[in-house]
């Protein structure tokens, strides 16, 4: 082990008198692809900021290229060639993909007026790196999560590294764009560059990974080879418990359907889309990023109107021309960005909570009827165990699974008859994941119409009885979960 | 029943104001001034007449201030508040005008006339910003500045610039008056009732509640199925409403109506709205707070007027440094609220 790039001995960090990690050790050979794991809070995040000399530790020391550090700063990592792709991407929304590329390079290099074409071929060379087509003057915030993604991906590899830190990088991407990624990452190793991969998908650690370490509650609780980790084992030392996987059943179908559409369509996004669902049923609709179930989980919640076809709840058409009108019509929606579509973030739980019921809880004259509103939020804070010890504090304060459920709590408050999820897990850590799919399961049983619009297909093939395959827009495949699997879903896919 | 645990009133309040710390700043700020003046001018600035005459004053920018704080608590603002005012109190200078009598008077129903025209007035011209905002989407910050002058423009078109005056004294004499055992200036009874109606609609109802949510976050509003257009719509209508009232109130200060009146209001009301704590990029901010920031800056104002060496020209020095100064204020206290941010999140795990 003497020759690793990076070591990480007995690092100690505190904060306000929390340990946030404790005698933390481990190292990366160089070329090693080696993946870090643990739930939220488990302190990936602050390991990975005092690798990158965000902190500094309290105690122990980092070790690269057998140097010594007690004080690593972020100047002396990057120079190390260490880089970090962080979740939020750092990257410019109003500049085109382009520039987003180029700038670093521009800047670093003190050039006072721009060469476009320069910029043109550095851009070019990075998106081809890891096989990423993308409009080159398209502005970046135009472009969808994963794209966004991809852009921060490509620029990272335009600067000679030693060690990428990718944060969870897969989140967000979809399984053909995971396995370019995956091939970029093998190619990096060839030629000796190292990666560390922040991830807390076990078959992402399979796949990709020699050797791994799991962090829970700022301990290493294992360490080793990734050929000898289980799934089993892997969950139970993310979590420190043990789980049962539930397989959803269908116990009571309703005879009439509750949800259809029919030859439904929307310019650019998804034409002649055909289906029905049944009470009692919780209906999976995947396909690749571009496949238009985006698109559709929008119409199905009025933000994005259908403009040929129908929609029936019950044999009835109804018309959801806006959100408000979903509503009206008893369908929910949990948005695939929660943080900037599903919840306020410095508003109270509370009002999250009670928003989209709130025209309920009123005595006369839109005066909030106090009594009401603190029931109703007592009620959700409790069916969904939101962990918090008051529901005024700001959502902000919440972890991610919990957030999640203060969405579900605002969607399930309204009393709903259908309820649509697009990504309800993502970015979510498997203890709170286990349990959202608990609770779903069972407001499905208990007779809520649920489509879950996910690309997680053991998500997919563990809650819903039935999946829809979209491809360009269209449905390729139904499919009954427990007569299909992962590989033919994804033959349908590609 | 419910055990009321028994604490010292006092104790509480400081408890209070020590929570929010734009409102603890407005308390110190005030505290401080006060002293000030008690030790340099306190003859000639502790007297009834003084407060009551602070009082008459400071509504007529005050309610405008409430109007932009409205608007800032969406995410937006309203710079056309002295345009709305000034367009309405002439409309309304002229029909008071068509009113007086040969005897100099006015009919009875003159007055409450006066007042509900002008609110309709108001609230029509909050409403033509709120179309703008929200059928063609342009910043509140533009729609807003374009159509302040816009108003102004009518205002010049019809009057030519000169002063509508010569109605009846009636009106000024109204409002002018003092109620309650010659205590209390109507003007200031008027500011009450505004703010007194605002604040319920904030805190008491679900309007309120939207209007926050809107501002935190206009696509979660949207993907909650709010109607975010309405709110807006209702948003500009009410500052509308606060300018046109302020307008009236004008009106009754001057016993005139003119074009040009008030002009350092729309830089002096969002100050008043940013040093009471609202943010301006919506979602925060509370009514008390604004109250607060109208008071201190009429004590600024008269304070500053019995040191007869400090020329009133230099109101706008004044204004401009006072709104820089709390922004950067508000910088470090927004960072502050950051840190303990951050304490919290980390001492959760």
């Amino acid at each position: 082990m003497a020759d690793s790039l990076l070591k990480v001995v007995d690092v100690y960090k505190s904060f306000v008198g929390v340990k946030a990690l404790q005698d933390v050790t481990f190292s990366i050979q160089p070329g090693e692809i080696h993946c870090l794991a643990g739930e939220n809070g488990s302190g990936k995040s602050t390991l990975i900021k005092i690798i990158s000399g965000v902190y500094t530790p309290d105690a122990g020391s980092i070790e690269i290229n057998g140097r010594q550090y007690n004080k690593l700063t972020p100047i002396e990592a990057i120079n190390n060639g260490i880089q970090v792709i962080y979740q939020d991407f750092s990257i410019f929304p109003n500049l085109t993909v382009m520039e987003n590329l180029a700038v670093n390079s521009e800047l670093s290099e003190h050039r006072k007026l721009v060469n476009w074409k320069r910029m043109r071929t550095i851009a070019e060379d990075a998106v081809s790196k890891i096989d990423f087509d993308v409009d080159l003057d398209e502005l970046v915030g135009s472009l969808s999560v994963a794209q966004k993604q991809m852009v921060a991906i490509s620029r990272a590899l335009i600067f000679n590294t030693k060690l990428i830190i990718m944060d969870e990088p897969t989140t967000a991407l979809t399984k053909r764009e995971v396995s370019n990624l995956f091939k970029i990452i093998l190619k990096l190793k060839e030629r000796g560059i190292s990666i560390l991969f922040v991830s807390h998908k076990l078959n992402e650690m399979y796949e990709i990974s020699e050797n791994f370490t799991i962090l829970r509650n700022g301990k290493v609780v294992a360490t080793g080879s990734t050929k000898e980790l289980d799934a089993e084992k892997f969950s139970f030392h993310m979590t420190g418990r043990k789980f049962t996987k539930r397989h959803y059943r269908v116990e009571r179908l309703s005879s009439e359907p509750m949800f259809e559409a029919k030859q439904a369509g929307v310019q650019n996004g998804f034409e002649d889309v055909t289906f029905s669902l049944h009470k009692g049923e919780i209906l999976g609709v995947t396909g690749l990023l571009d496949s238009g179930r985006t698109e559709l989980a929008l119409s199905l919640f009025g933000m994005r109107p259908i403009d040929s076809g129908q929609f029936y709840m019950y044999g009835k058409p109804v018309t959801l021309s806006s959100p408000k009108a979903a509503i009206h019509n008893k369908i929910g929606f949990v948005p695939e960005d929660r943080l900037s579509e599903g919840l306020f973030l410095p508003q109270s739980i509370a009002d999250n909570v009670v928003i989209s019921e709130i025209d309920r809880l009123t005595k006369k004259a839109g005066l909030v009827d106090k009594e009401k509103r603190a029931e109703e939020i007592e009620k959700w804070v409790r069916e969904l165990a939101i962990a918090t010890p008051d529901p005024n504090n700001l959502c902000q304060t919440l972890s991610g699974g919990n957030q999640q459920r203060v969405v579900l709590a605002k969607w399930l408050a309204c009393n709903l008859e259908m309820l649509v999820l697009n990504g309800p897990t993502v970015g979510v850590d498997i203890g709170s994941k286990h349990d959202i799919h608990g609770i779903l399961q069972d407001l499905a049983k208990s007779g809520l119409g649920v489509i879950i619009i996910s690309d997680d297909l053991p998500e997919v093939l563990e809650n819903c009885s039935r999946v829809l395959v979209m491809k360009a827009g269209r449905i390729v495949a139904d499919l009954e979960t427990d007569k299909t699997d992962e590989s033919v879903i994804l033959s349908y896919m590609m | 029943m419910m055990d009321k645990v028994k604490t010292n009133p006092l104790k509480n309040g400081i408890a209070a104001v020590r929570k929010d710390q734009h409102i603890f700043r407005l308390v110190l700020m005030l505290i401080a001034w006060m002293l000030f003046l008690a030790i340099t001018r306190f003859g000639r600035f502790y007297s009834l007449l003084n407060f009551q005459t602070m009082a008459a004053q400071f509504p007529e920018f005050g309610i405008m201030a409430l109007g932009v704080m409205v608007a800032m608590i969406t995410g937006g603002i309203d710079l056309s508040m002295v345009g709305m005012a000034n367009l309405t109190s002439i409309l309304m200078a002229y029909l008071l005008l068509a009113l007086t009598g040969d005897d100099g008077g006015l009919p009875a129903y003159a007055i409450p006339l006066v007042f509900v025209l002008g609110l309709g007035i108001g609230a029509g011209l909050g409403l033509f910003n709120g179309v703008l905002v929200t059928k063609f989407h342009i910043p509140p910050i533009l729609a807003t500045l374009g159509s302040g002058e816009f108003f102004i423009g009518i205002c010049m078109a019809i009057t030519g610039g000169a002063a509508v005056s010569r109605f009846s004294r009636t009106y000024a004499r109204t409002i002018n008056n003092r109620i309650l055992g010659d205590m209390i200036p109507v003007q200031l009874l008027i500011f009450i009732i505004v703010a007194v109606v605002i604040w319920f609609f904030l805190t008491k109802t679900v309007f309120g509640t939207k209007l926050y949510m809107l501002g935190t976050s206009p696509k979660a509003a949207r993907f909650s199925g709010l109607n975010t257009n309405k709110l807006l719509l209702k948003t500009y209508l009410t500052s509308g409403m606060c300018a046109g009232l302020a307008g009236l109130v004008m009106m009754a200060n001057y016993n005139s109506a003119r074009a040009d009146y008030g002009g350092v209001y729309t830089l002096q009301s969002i100050l008043i709205v940013i040093l009471g704590g609202v943010n301006p990029l919506g979602g925060k901010g509370k009514i008390s707070g604004v109250i607060l920031a109208v008071v201190l800056l009429q004590m600024l104002q008269t304070g500053i007027n019995r040191f007869p060496a400090i020329s009133s020209y230099y109101i706008f020095l004044l204004w401009g440094g006072v709104l820089i100064l709390v922004m950067v204020l508000n910088f470090f206290t927004e960072r502050n609220d950051g840190l303990r941010f951050k304490k919290l999140v980390t001492t959760k795990f």
